[in-house]
């Protein structure tokens, strides 16, 4: 190879002119084993470009198959399972009210007083449950009185 | 697209994607992940992959804005080197550097690079990247890549021609 193209072809090369055919021709010049003293420094930049294209990816891929499609699956079976609860307790808080069936006395007395008994319990079993706490609230006010003897 | 057919796509490239990474990255353990990362968001792409021209420049350009992004957060933490830190050294490393490997020191030179020269020297001068295909990859003018190119080799001249005169100097 003409020393003098070789010169060339590296101005070029400088300049950002060459093609990969030339590359390649600079790349075999360096690699060689008479390299013209004052072209010596460029010669580690070439070696290294065919040193650096060695290096290769050893690592697995890590590929889950249809991994998205799990996610669907599974998002769709949560949200049958939170419609079908929703629905059995809405149908089920339906039947309670149920119970409560709207008649007058004058039809039939005996569903009338079944009725009102039941609603009567349902509100003096609330009424417990609030007395309940307000027996906590007089223990409170038994200890108060043990403390500050009045 | 089979899992054994996406790989069979994929091997003629992993190599480069993974160099492209390791030149930005510089460390070889976040180079892996950071390829495993692309390959693995490649793949989720699965139906759309076969309409697109080139799976290679699309993986190279995801593959580049990956590195680019871990680059900016990590940036972005508090644990930034500054340069002038370590210049005093610089002396003493040229002369350990003349009789030590002459490849790493060109290594080094490239790696202080900016990053979209370094991108560039990557993928022409040791990927032997078309103009046409390294201008697409980076979303840039074949004009600017060639520009960039050029002031790249020439800083790399620069500083191999400083280091041969500071050995017989």
């Amino acid at each position: 190879m003409a020393l003098d193209n070789i010169e060339k072809i590296l101005d070029k090369y400088f300049e950002g002119e060459t093609s990969i055919a030339e590359e390649n021709e600079l790349k075999d010049y360096f690699s060689s084993s008479d390299v013209a003293q004052h072209l010596k420094p460029y010669q580690p930049i070439f070696g290294y470009f065919s040193q650096a294209k060695e290096q290769q990816f050893t690592q697995e891929i890590p590929l889950q198959t249809k991994k998205p499609n799990k996610v669907m699956w599974l998002s769709i079976a949560a949200s049958v399972v939170m419609l079908l609860g929703v629905s059995t307790m809405m149908y089920f808080e339906n039947n309670e009210s149920k119970q409560f069936v709207a008649c007058t006395p004058e039809d039939s007395p005996e569903l009338a007083f079944e009725q009102t008994q039941k609603a009567l319990a349902l509100v003096s079993e609330h009424l417990n449950t609030g007395i309940q706490s307000v027996g906590y609230i007089n223990e409170y006010e038994n200890s108060k009185n043990k403390i500050f003897k009045k | 697209m089979q899992q054994n057919e996406f790989i069979k796509i994929v091997s003629p490239f992993k190599d480069k994607l993974f160099r492209l990474a390791k030149r930005l990255l510089v460390s070889t353990e976040e180079a892996e992940d950071a390829t495993q990362e692309v390959l693995v968001k490649l793949w989720t792409k699965n139906e759309t992959l076969s309409e697109l021209k080139s799976i290679e420049a699309m993986a190279m350009t995801m593959t580049k804005n990956y590195c680019l992004d871990q680059l900016k957060s990590k940036r972005a933490g508090n644990l930034t080197l500054v340069h002038n830190n370590y210049t005093d050294s610089q002396a003493s490393l040229l002369q350990q550097l003349e009789d030590a490997d002459s490849l790493s020191w060109v290594e080094k030179i490239i790696n202080e690079l900016p990053e979209q020269q370094k991108l560039i020297i990557q993928m022409r001068d040791i990927e032997q990247y078309e103009y046409e295909e390294i201008a697409k990859i980076l979303e840039m003018n074949e004009t600017a890549v060639r520009v960039a190119l050029s002031r790249a080799r020439k800083t790399i001249r620069e500083r191999i021609t400083e280091t041969h005169n500071y050995g017989i100097g």
